[in-house]
């Protein structure tokens, strides 16, 4: 018989990953007829534990303090080990994120278990668990199960909708944990935004705007308008509150002393190399649509792309409209629309 | 000397980023078709650990550069036709399966006693090195067990930069969920850094330093260690391709002002 845990973190990039770990949870545990538990960790976990008061978690486990505030490798992890340990669930549940994935492996790793994450979804059949993940930079999708126990499964954002619980309070078994001095080397200072006003990444908007290194070209009169290419696109993400991705030549080109958009940096980056964002409409202009720059849309739902080159490879069944066009014309004209 | 690291960068090759994909049932497991045929590239994120590390190595005399790779041996020494010359580095090759569907345990276990066989290691002053992710399991796991294996518990994923002080303590930036980083101080050596991008070049190519690097290079494919690197007991139950091709509408010809009206519509639906 499995038992499964949540295990997560109560700090204020966690409330929707939490409920989506959550609704992961429930719905396998209702599947396996066995129970589940929440353990939480974070400066103070029981106001994120009431959340989940409802949602018919068995137990909760909590682990806090000011040494578990920030997310950190090295207080992290003995956490997370402590609430394994006293939950001997087998089957844990962690909530993507970066806090989440930075331990996961090697938590697994010191419980005798094994770790899996990107997890897109986790069924049970015949009281087997089974998992779906991407291989190669999403171009292969696999279901699979495995023997070692615990099996330590990071979820990855996005995949279901959560449920919302009704809050309650809750009874949070609280477990100690001290660290050594040898786990406090490393300080967290804060968070760094990217510079400049800006606000060019918004991971919830509905549409995904992707500009190609083709607004640095040479354009038909013979020269680079990037100040114009600049206008254009920031223009274009205030009015259309849009959410702003790159191609990874256009991102570094800043490196090269070519022609750059100023507000474009690595964070933007799409693809290969880059990020799998989930939104549900996106535009690409002025890129070619190859290979390494669309893997990272395998989770836009509707795509058009415009492009000078009827033969990009958009065209290659990778977008649902192109429209071969000058990216420069199209968009300054959206954007007078979308004044109107 | 202050400062001197001895960095160990573990990367390896992934398929070329063009090449199309298709997986296929084997004995041994999943695996991809015409897998050994496959024009193959360093996994891009560890490539980027890698210019990060000589960059390092060039700001910290004294340091010293690794690359362990683990791989079929052939494949290595195409592989090292292309590195070779993009930064100086002493090659430790693992002969092992480099698969995506192969376990990140079995890898990481691989990696492990190929460092502990470096000569001279002192993990005071070590760095270990690599991508965040790869490009072929994309699990971000592999990096994570070696450091944990060697006793690192100062672990940085997603990190696009690091900056050393005098005092050998440095700041790292490690990408966070919002479109931000969070910077951390770290008091310094030993420590894990998962590499994404960073923020350096490729490097162009130096004659000089691939004519260095390979005169090491080649021995140390011929004494490569073998690994057994396999499944892990996992069962795939069905490995496919994603069935997303679209039937794309090219529209050609088409008024500028009908176009951006058609996008706007779209948006707003």
């Amino acid at each position: 018989m499995e038992k499964i845990l949540l295990l997560g973190f109560a700090d204020q990039a966690s409330s929707k990953l939490l409920a989506e770990g959550a609704t992961v949870a429930a719905n396998l545990a209702a599947s396996l007829g066995c129970s589940w538990e929440v353990a939480l960790i974070g400066e103070k976990v029981q106001e994120a534990a009431n959340t989940l008061g409802g949602s018919g978690a068995a137990k909760f486990y909590g682990v806090e303090g000011e040494d578990f505030a920030f997310a950190r490798y090295s207080s992290d992890l003995p956490a997370a080990e402590a609430l394994l340990k006293e939950s001997q669930a087998t089957v844990i549940l962690v909530p993507g994120s970066s806090r989440g994935n930075r331990v996961l492996s090697a938590l697994a790793m010191r419980l005798g278990g094994r770790a899996d994450t990107h997890i897109t979804s986790v069924t049970a059949k015949e009281g087997k668990v089974l998992a779906n993940r991407w291989f190669y930079r999403q171009r292969m999708e696999a279901c699979f199960s495995r023997p070692q126990r615990p099996w330590v499964m990071g979820l990855e954002p996005g995949n279901v909708a959560p449920q919302t619980f009704s809050a309650s309070s809750v009874q949070v078994q609280m477990l100690s944990v001290a660290l050594p001095d040898a786990a406090k080397r490393t300080k967290v200072l804060g968070l760094k935004y990217p510079a400049g006003t800006a606000q060019t990444i918004r991971p919830d908007a509905k549409l995904l705007f992707v500009a190609g290194a083709g607004w640095t070209k040479k354009q038909a009169d013979g020269q680079i308008h990037a100040s114009e290419a600049e206008k254009a696109i920031l223009d274009f993400l205030s009015k259309a509150q849009a959410s702003l991705g790159s191609t990874k030549s256009l991102v570094d080109q800043s490196g090269e002393g070519n022609a750059v958009l100023s507000f474009m940096t690595h964070l933007n980056q799409v693809g290969q190399t880059g990020s799998t964002p989930r939104h549900s409409k996106g535009l690409a202009t002025c890129c070619h649509g190859e290979e390494p720059h669309v893997v990272g849309w395998r989770f836009v739902t509707e795509r058009r792309a415009v492009n000078t080159d009827a033969n990009c490879g958009w065209a290659r069944g990778k977008t649902d409209v192109l429209y071969v066009a000058d990216a420069f014309e199209v968009m300054k004209k959206v954007n007078e629309i979308l004044s109107a | 000397m202050a400062n001197a690291y001895q960095i160990i960068v573990c990367g390896s090759l992934v398929p070329d980023p063009l090449q199309t994909l298709e997986p296929i049932s084997t004995p041994g497991g999943p695996a991809l078709k015409n897998e050994l045929m496959l024009p193959a590239a360093l996994d891009p994120w560890a490539g980027h650990a890698l210019f990060e590390a000589a960059n390092l190595a060039k700001q910290n005399p004294g340091s010293q550069v690794w690359l362990v790779s683990l791989g079929p041996k052939a494949k290595l020494q195409q592989l090292m036709m292309s590195v070779a010359q993009k930064a100086a580095f002493t090659f430790v090759p693992v002969e092992g399966n480099a698969g995506g569907f192969m376990s990140s345990v079995d890898c990481a276990s691989a990696l492990v006693k190929a460092i502990q066989g470096i000569a001279g290691l002192d993990m005071g002053r070590v760095l270990l090195f690599g991508g965040w992710e790869s490009a072929s399991r994309g699990a971000g796991s592999t990096l994570q067990l070696v450091g944990d294996a060697l006793g690192i518990h100062d672990q940085f994923m997603g990190v696009d930069e690091i900056k050393v002080r005098e005092d050998g303590s440095f700041t790292v930036l490690e990408r966070v969920e919002g479109a931000c980083h969070q910077e951390s101080l770290c008091a310094g050596a030993p420590a894990v850094l998962g590499w994404a991008t960073g923020n350096l070049p490729e490097p162009t190519n130096n004659p000089q330093v691939g004519m260095m690097n390979m005169r090491s290079i080649m021995p140390a494919l011929q004494k490569a260690v073998k690994a057994e690197v396999g499944l892990d007991g996992v069962e795939y139950v069905s490995v496919s391709l994603p069935k997303q091709l679209r039937d794309t509408r090219i529209v050609k010809d088409m008024p500028t002002d009908e176009i951006a009206r058609e996008i706007v519509e779209w948006i707003k639906k």
